[in-house]
């Protein structure tokens, strides 16, 4: 099947074919074989549509470091409340509002006080910034490329003066070699994300392919779409091919979003960084350029990172080793017990993309 | 909502948050650690051990955790209790209000019992100072409406009223009582394997409309609370079949309602999804809030385990009653996977989880 054959993407029939296919695969492949997607809503859609039930013996889909609320670092958290207590009015998104800090996140800041709001998106904190000229507003900006690129075309495009991000953008790619070279992890082939891929552009991949031999398709969000990605990967395997394929057509180009990315890197460079839980990732943060360090948070703010230890809880949680395709959520002691959304110990527990979160969500693993 | 839980971490004392009040897990563990124990004489001794039945215990009680409690009265006729306290947020939604709430609420947490032909309810309204007059009109009219509607009169009440910002807006609890004359009561525990699991329309109408109303999202279609007393086509239900089990799904919607009642009967339920009647509208806006129409609440539907023999006599009646006409037969329960609900998505087969805190819309 051609990956840009006309598709009805939540068409039960054609899950069945491609299941069957799968088997065919997985019998020919003859060994055991695990797949790793790095994007949250590929593991809704693998959650919620009960795909992993579909799946061959041998066969393993496993979530890597797709979410970027749960690789933002504790002191990333730290630094974002420690501005909110300076008086600072901190805009973030939702999904990042509960996340734990080393002592507090930002949901305890504002209950003890702190000025924090919840915006959808860049411009909504900077529209705050407008409606609050006497304040400083700081925009706590994560995510991968998908809101980096909007992050950065606020920044180019002269916000108000009282305005700042505290950068936790993530670049995905350095991570995904990262996790390809880690030792007691064995992939044999990444569904990467279409959504980050708009922006990137599918070409980005060619590299990384290359250099570890693995194979990589850009997958959609669909049932079927992840399904088709997963049958794509396994017949590369089967080749014994290290090939990079678009499966995702409808959306997403070799070249990306080319303006989009131009901004991008005309606000942000890459530094090294620490991946909560993973590991110090060479080029995998998103920092900003002196060109516009104005708008900085980190020029205009005294920002030390908290001091003392996190909760004890938090030395038991696996979000690190999960994030990293070597365990998953039930193998964690605190998983639905001590650690629920309500009342979350990891990240992955609070963000909507967050593996813990999505299997607490859709029931884990189908061993029924 | 994030205050409160966020600092209870920090409290070495634990604090009563907004999941607490969500109906799922943590409603019951709090309900079944601080409340049934200490209430007596309830079918529960004050240590959880058995007590003898002295002729006054209820058939149904507290620990039960049922929609009501049954009252033997007479020779073999039963009295059906129960109360709800009202609290929405906005007062006035698309597709109903407060006041239509407080009593549909009420007649249907009788109906959930097997009483569909209610005596009579209270009205105990907790009013703010400011709310304007016309807005507690309003909602005493679409009371005396729906109970109309249900057949019910209200007949005793209280008003209390409270400073602005100590309460919000308009609270209204209601209470109602049914007589049972000989028919045993339905309890949400009764389900056997084999048994057929019938919702009589279509799924999370109410939560996602309200949701939708509450975050100010604009979607076009139309978006409506379901809100309506059930009794009607309950009653139709009751007659043309043994029904062994039902819940209305309100509070965690119907992944509440099917976990709980797999849970009490210690059975499995198997669902297929394709054949949960859920509306375009609801289904659309609940795709792009990140919300599942099964875990958010319903108020004008039920949920009934229907003796297999008897489920196509029983969906035909719910069907030919207002109400009703989109009722489905959507799985059945099972000796499999005890306690647990398992659903065909048309692709796969997942758990149905049951739902914990109450529902956010996704942001990031």
């Amino acid at each position: 099947m051609s990956s840009d054959q006309t598709l009805q993407f939540r068409n039960p029939d054609q899950a069945d074919q491609l299941a069957e296919r799968l088997e065919t695969l997985m019998a020919d492949i003859d060994e055991p074989v695990t797949l790793m997607h790095v994007c949250g809503s590929h593991e809704q859609a693998i959650a919620k549509f009960g795909l992993r039930s579909l799946l061959p013996d041998g066969l393993s889909v496993r979530m890597g470091p797709g979410c970027p609320v749960c690789v933002t670092n504790m002191p990333e958290v730290d630094e974002a409340v420690a501005v909110a207590e300076q008086g600072a009015i901190v805009a973030t998104y939702g999904d990042m509002f509960r996340v734990p800090g080393t002592q507090k996140s930002l949901a305890d800041a504002r209950a003890d006080g702190a000025d924090v709001e919840v915006v959808y998106s860049a411009s909504e904190a900077v529209e705050l910034a407008a409606e609050h000229p006497d304040r400083e507003v700081v925009f706590f900006a994560t995510g991968f490329e998908t809101t980096a690129a909007p992050t950065a075309a606020i920044l180019a495009n002269d916000p108000p003066e009282n305005f700042s991000v505290l950068s936790a953008h993530k670049y995905v790619p350095p991570a995904m070699e990262v996790v390809a070279e880690m030792p007691d992890v064995d992939i044999d082939g990444f569904l990467a994300a279409g959504h980050a891929a708009t922006i990137t552009g599918y070409g980005l991949f060619e590299p990384f392919v290359e250099e570890f031999e693995l194979p990589i398709v850009v997958g959609g969000f669909e049932p079927i779409d992840v399904l088709l990605g997963v049958e794509r990967l396994l017949e590369y395997i089967k080749a014994d091919v290290a090939g990079l394929e678009n499966a995702y057509p409808r959306c997403v180009s070799k070249e990306g979003n080319e303006q989009a990315l131009e901004t991008m890197w005309s606000v942000f460079e890459t530094t090294s960084g620490e991946w909560r839980g993973i590991a110090e990732i060479p080029g995998a943060n998103l920092v900003i350029r002196d060109e516009y360090a104005a708008y900085d948070t980190r020029e205009r703010f005294d920002v030390e990172p908290a001091s003392g230890g996190p909760d004890p809880l938090t030395e038991q949680c696996i979000c690190g080793d999960i994030m990293a395709g070597k365990a998953d959520p039930d193998e964690c002691e605190l998983f639905d017990e001590e650690c629920t959304p309500g009342n979350p110990v990891g990240a992955c527990m609070v963000s909507s993309e967050g593996t813990c979160k999505i299997w607490h969500e859709y029931g884990g693993h189908p061993d029924f | 909502m994030a205050e409160n839980q966020s600092t209870d971490m920090d409290d070495s004392e634990d604090v009563v948050t907004l999941a607490h009040g969500a109906g799922g897990g943590a409603m019951r563990s709090m309900l079944q650690d601080l409340v049934v124990p200490r209430f007596a004489g309830n079918g529960a001794a004050t240590d959880g051990t058995e007590v003898a039945d002295d002729g006054d215990t209820p058939r149904v009680g507290l620990p039960e955790l049922d929609d009501g409690a049954v009252h033997p009265v007479g020779d073999d006729g039963a009295l059906v209790v129960t109360t709800d306290s009202h609290v929405v947020k906005p007062l006035f939604f698309p597709g109903g209000d407060i006041g239509r709430l407080a009593v549909a609420g009420t007649v249907n947490d009788l109906a959930m019992m097997g009483a569909t032909e209610p005596t009579a309810l209270t009205c105990s309204l907790v009013l703010e100072e400011g709310t304007p007059t016309s807005d507690v009109q309003r909602v005493i009219e679409s009371m005396a409406a729906t109970a109309e509607e249900a057949d019910v009169s209200i007949s005793t009440g209280d008003t209390k009223v409270m400073g602005n910002g100590d309460v919000d807006g308009i609270v209204i609890n209601t209470a109602g009582v049914a007589y049972l004359d000989g028919n045993a009561p339905v309890s949400d525990a009764g389900l056997d394997p084999g048994d057929a699991l019938i919702v009589s329309g279509p799924m999370g109408d109410h939560g996602i409309a309200l949701l939708s109303a509450r975050e100010g999202f604009d979607f076009t279609g139309d978006l409506e609370s379901d809100v309506a007393p059930v009794n009607g086509f309950v009653g139709a239900a009751m007659d043309a079949g043994r029904i062994t089990a039902m819940k209305d799904p309100t509070r965690g919607g119907l992944a509440n309602a099917l976990n709980e009642m797999a849970e009490k009967a210690d059975v499995g339920i198997d669902i297929d999804e394709q054949r949960i009647p859920i509306s375009g509208a609801t289904a659309s806006a609940g795709e792009v809030l990140g919300i599942d129409p099964l875990s958010v609440a319903n108020e004008g539907k039920v949920v009934m385990g229907v003796d297999q023999n008897d489920a196509k006599a029983v969906l035909e009646a719910i069907q030919a009653c207002p109400g009703g006409k989109d009722a489905e037969i959507v799985g059945q329960a099972s000796e499999d996977h005890t306690g647990r609900v398992v659903v065909d998505t048309g692709f796969g087969r997942r758990y149905l989880s049951e739902p914990e805190g109450e529902a956010l819309p996704r942001i990031c």
